[in-house]
């Protein structure tokens, strides 16, 4: 009888390294497009104060 | 099943094989072409000239918050583009390398990207800024998308004679976004945008004609022939350097930008003139690709004059 462990074989989709990088690249672009959108909503608040609710049509 | 392309594609040996599921390699670069980059460039830089033109003290953070949601406005009607050109983009030289035809984006993750951009843009413009800039900014990439990508491009050769104005739509965002109102300049510049599109883009249509019938795009050399185009451009160009000069008579902008003004728009006209004369052989295409050069210099500088003419009024004061 075979001991040796069975490996376990990765079912469904796998990534390449290449797929991978790319998705992180990806993943940190959208952090980073995120991270700005916070920033600017944030700044914009600092700039208006009270005011920041008060848009004119 | 492999996906069937027309012999006519120039990307056939990228067609991409449709049995295995589809991993996206697509990298950040190339989300970045889908908007558009050089067209981005012309709405950051007239949007600029819209803002600082309008009246009253504008603050640092809201004139970069209005200018890079116009900016992010405009590369998601550029990912909209391409998202529904992916099938004609294939088939032209200028255009195949794009990441659709490429097979690096595909349809559906160019259309979501596009989506999402259009959305957060209008939606933050009109939160933090106003919402008649917001909204302005929404029928921009409404008619760039709908009206000329959609509706016009492939059904009529006046298509970028009404899309034009899309494009000239920035710097009256812009306006809109440091004022909250609107006024007569931000329609002058308008105007000239609107009127400047179509000698440019047919001076391209006209050097790029093999292009365009290759694909099926009724650009007007492709409908009405290369002699008629050359008039056509012709008498728009004559249009354009009176509309673009005009401001200054009508006492709106200086006498520095209408002397400036008429000296590029003799510039504009001697190239369009040499379009209309220039009929057969290299000296032709040469004279269309003069042309088309010189009309991004044109645009270029009118603005780039009505920017610095602010400026100097706005660092006068402190220096004097």
């Amino acid at each position: 009888m075979d001991n040796k462990p069975n490996p376990v074989k990765p079912e469904g989709i796998v990534l390449t390294e290449a797929q991978k990088k790319r998705q992180r690249e990806r993943s940190l672009a959208i952090a980073w497009a995120l991270g700005i959108l916070v920033v600017l909503f944030f700044a914009v608040t600092m700039v208006k104060g009270p005011g920041v609710l008060v848009r004119p049509m | 099943m492999r996906e069937v392309r027309t012999n006519l594609s120039v990307l056939d040996q990228n067609a991409i094989d449709l049995t295995m599921p589809r991993i996206s390699e697509a990298g950040v670069a190339d989300y970045i072409a889908l908007l558009k980059p050089r067209v981005m460039s012309l709405v950051v830089f007239t949007a600029l000239v819209g803002y600082f033109l309008a009246p009253g003290h504008a603050h640092p953070v809201m004139a970069f918050t209005s200018i890079l949601c116009i900016a992010v406005g405009g590369g998601a009607s550029g990912a909209l583009n391409m998202w529904y050109e992916g099938d004609i983009d294939a088939l032209m030289t200028r255009t195949a390398n794009r990441p659709i035809p490429r097979g690096r984006v595909t349809r559906p993750e160019a259309l979501t990207f596009g989506l999402v951009l259009a959305f957060f843009s209008v939606m933050t413009l009109g939160i933090l800024v106003n919402w008649l800039a917001g909204a302005l900014l929404a029928f921009t990439i409404f008619f760039y998308v709908v009206i000329y990508t959609i509706a016009l491009k492939r059904w009529t050769a006046q298509n970028i004679v009404i899309g034009g104005a899309a494009g000239a739509l920035p710097p009256v965002v812009a306006w809109a976004a440091a004022t909250g109102s609107l006024s007569v300049e931000p329609l002058l510049l308008f105007l000239i945008i609107f009127f400047w599109t179509p000698p440019h883009f047919w001076a391209l249509a006209l050097f790029r004609n093999d292009d365009y019938s290759r694909a099926g795009v009724p650009m007007l050399p492709v409908v009405a022939g290369p002699d008629a185009t050359r008039l056509q451009i012709l008498l728009y160009t004559v249009v354009l350097v009176a509309i673009a000069v005009a401001p200054w008579p009508l006492g709106y902008f200086s006498a520095v930008y209408g002397v400036a003004s008429l000296i590029l728009g003799a510039g504009m006209l001697y190239f369009a003139v040499n379009v209309y004369n220039r009929r057969t052989g290299s000296a032709a295409l040469r004279a269309t690709r003069k042309l088309f050069a010189f009309s991004i210099l044109y645009l270029f500088a009118l603005f780039a004059i009505l920017l610095l003419e602010v400026a100097v009024r706005a660092i006068l004061p402190l220096v004097w």
